[in-house]
């Protein structure tokens, strides 16, 4: 590991303002994330764990504190870091290769170089066959993946996937996580992935970090490591610390049914 | 669900043929009933159970129509009044959806106009006529301009609508990728709301006709409307059936003609 984190959150406050008054979503956050870490972030639902998420795309500016990127300050959005919508927002009228190509045409890079680099990606992960196709004639699996190709298209860093597959079923989800995780450990980036699934924090982070209520604070951070031959997202769920780290993360995460 | 076979089996060629059955079923019936109204419309004025002069009848009807085409006049009062009718309606669509780009392009200025909008919206614009009238003569630009005032708030109202409810995730996504507000519009705004904008031509294809005939109610010299009122005037119930009559059908045809260029706009759909 580098010696310069990437991502570098740093005393970030944020707070909202509404007609009842003011909110604060987050307080004293501070996060180094490395190059080529996966960082799952945990919290009880309404922590601002997707404020976070929003701050560090450069969507939302915070109300104290700075991200660096690069040891750069994020001001504004960036093709450095690339984001994964909670459902794929593909456009059903444009076809998959269309689809794939939004963010380039968006960033006017579209050349021969891009278009190369965004064939080599279909077809290293076998969706070159389809990409005539329309979003609708896709199943929801190989929807995520051509969601996933879009955003490694413009060539980001950092990938910030929030709640990624939270409009998945069960079944796919759990395929779709073991993709996308093998998909963006081969292409090399670093992931931070806001869920409130314990077990996909689990399984597809090195490190998770635990948000407490709001305001949201970081309560903990658990460096996963785990014994078992393959380090997938499926089969780490089998390795026998897992559940040691899942009860440890549920009762931090303290969570009551009022 | 699908064939897993080119061979049906029976069951699914039985169930076939019962669904295209019942098709040929309803299309007769709904023939059926027609010849079946006019024919007592007919047999109930010959037969002196109503009286033709007040209710007209079929073979009034027929013989005015051909009357009409004899005479060269049928083809103008048709020609005029569907000239004005798709006038007014695509000025309505292309004007209204113009609007609509520009009060979703500031939301300061459609909270401002909102309240406008609802009591134009609910106003009745024939009461206008006369405004009209005076402002812009008697003539079809009068006409065409109330067509247009009858389908344009309609259709800002509604495609405005549409445009707000594209997915804001889908609009962040694009914010992530630097798109700017222009970007926005024509990437994901404008094509996702087609079917909003499909929705809002086949109402204001029944709205254009309405405004089209009250338009030549009021001012025209040709036209089916003006057909129907001067048939009124001088008790001539014929003519006044002809017109609605005719009415009808070139309603349905341009009905069927937004029908076509909706499945040609969105076949992503099917």
């Amino acid at each position: 590991m580098g010696a310069r984190p990437l991502v570098q959150v740093k005393d970030i406050v944020m707070k909202y303002h509404s007609l009842e008054g003011e909110t604060t979503a987050l307080r004293n956050i501070s996060l180094d994330v490395f190059q080529g870490q996966f960082i799952s972030i945990v919290g009880p639902s309404g922590c601002g764990k997707s404020t976070l998420l929003n701050i560090i795309a450069g969507l939302v500016k915070p109300t104290q504190g700075t991200v660096f990127v690069n040891d750069r300050p994020v001001q504004g959005v960036s093709s450095q870091v690339g984001y994964m919508p909670q459902t794929d927002q593909l456009f059903e009228w444009r076809s998959i290769w269309k689809n794939v190509l939004l963010g380039l045409e968006v960033q006017n890079k579209l050349s021969a170089e891009t278009r190369e680099s965004v064939r080599v990606l279909l077809n290293k992960y076998g969706l070159w066959d389809f990409r005539n196709s329309f979003p609708r004639q896709l199943s929801g699996g190989m929807r995520q993946r051509a969601a996933l190709i879009r955003t490694l298209a413009i060539d980001p860093e950092i990938l910030l996937l929030d709640e990624a597959f939270s409009a998945l079923d069960y079944q796919t989800r759990l395929a779709v996580s073991d993709e996308v995780k093998e998909i963006i450990t081969q292409e090399g980036k670093t992931a931070i992935l806001v869920t409130h699934d314990i077990s996909e924090a689990i399984s597809m982070a090195d490190q998770v970090v635990v948000l407490t209520k709001r305001p949201g604070t970081i309560k903990s951070i658990h460096k996963i490591v785990l014994t078992c031959k393959e380090h997938t997202p499926i089969k780490n769920r089998e390795a026998p610390e897992f559940r040691d780290y899942f009860n440890r993360i549920w009762k931090e995460l303290d969570i009551h049914v009022q | 669900m699908s064939n897993e076979t080119k061979d049906l089996s029976p069951e699914q060629t039985a169930y076939l043929r019962g669904v295209r059955r019942d098709k040929i079923k309803v299309i007769l019936s709904q023939i059926l009933l027609l010849a079946l109204l006019l024919g007592l419309w007919e047999l109930a004025a010959t037969l002196g159970w109503i009286n033709p002069f007040i209710t007209s009848q079929p073979s009034g009807v027929a013989r005015t129509i051909v009357n009409l085409y004899r005479s060269g006049d049928l083809f103008r009062h048709v020609g005029i009044t569907v000239l004005e009718t798709v006038i007014g309606f695509v000025l309505g669509t292309i004007l209204g959806t113009l609007a609509a780009i520009i009060l979703w392009w500031s939301e300061a200025l459609a909270r401002v106009l909102d309240p406008y909008l609802v009591v134009l919206n609910s106003l009745p614009k024939v009461a206008l006529g006369p405004i009209i009238i005076v402002w812009i003569g008697s003539g079809p630009s009068a006409i065409v301009f109330m067509a247009l005032l009858v389908s344009v708030v309609v259709t800002i109202i509604g495609v405005h609508a549409g445009f707000t409810q594209v997915d804001p995730e889908r609009i962040k996504l694009l914010t992530t990728f630097g798109a700017t507000k222009h970007q926005i519009l024509q990437k994901a705004v404008l094509p996702g709301s087609i079917p909003t904008i499909i929705s809002a031509l086949k109402i204001n294809v029944g709205l254009s006709w309405v405004g089209v005939i009250v338009g030549e109610f009021l001012v025209s010299k040709a036209g089916l409307g003006y057909l129907a009122v001067y048939g009124g005037q001088v008790f001539r119930l014929n003519l006044v059936m002809t017109s609605v009559i005719i009415l009808c059908i070139a309603a349905a045809l341009m009905y069927l003609a937004v029908v076509l260029l909706e499945r040609l706009f969105i076949r992503w759909q099917q």
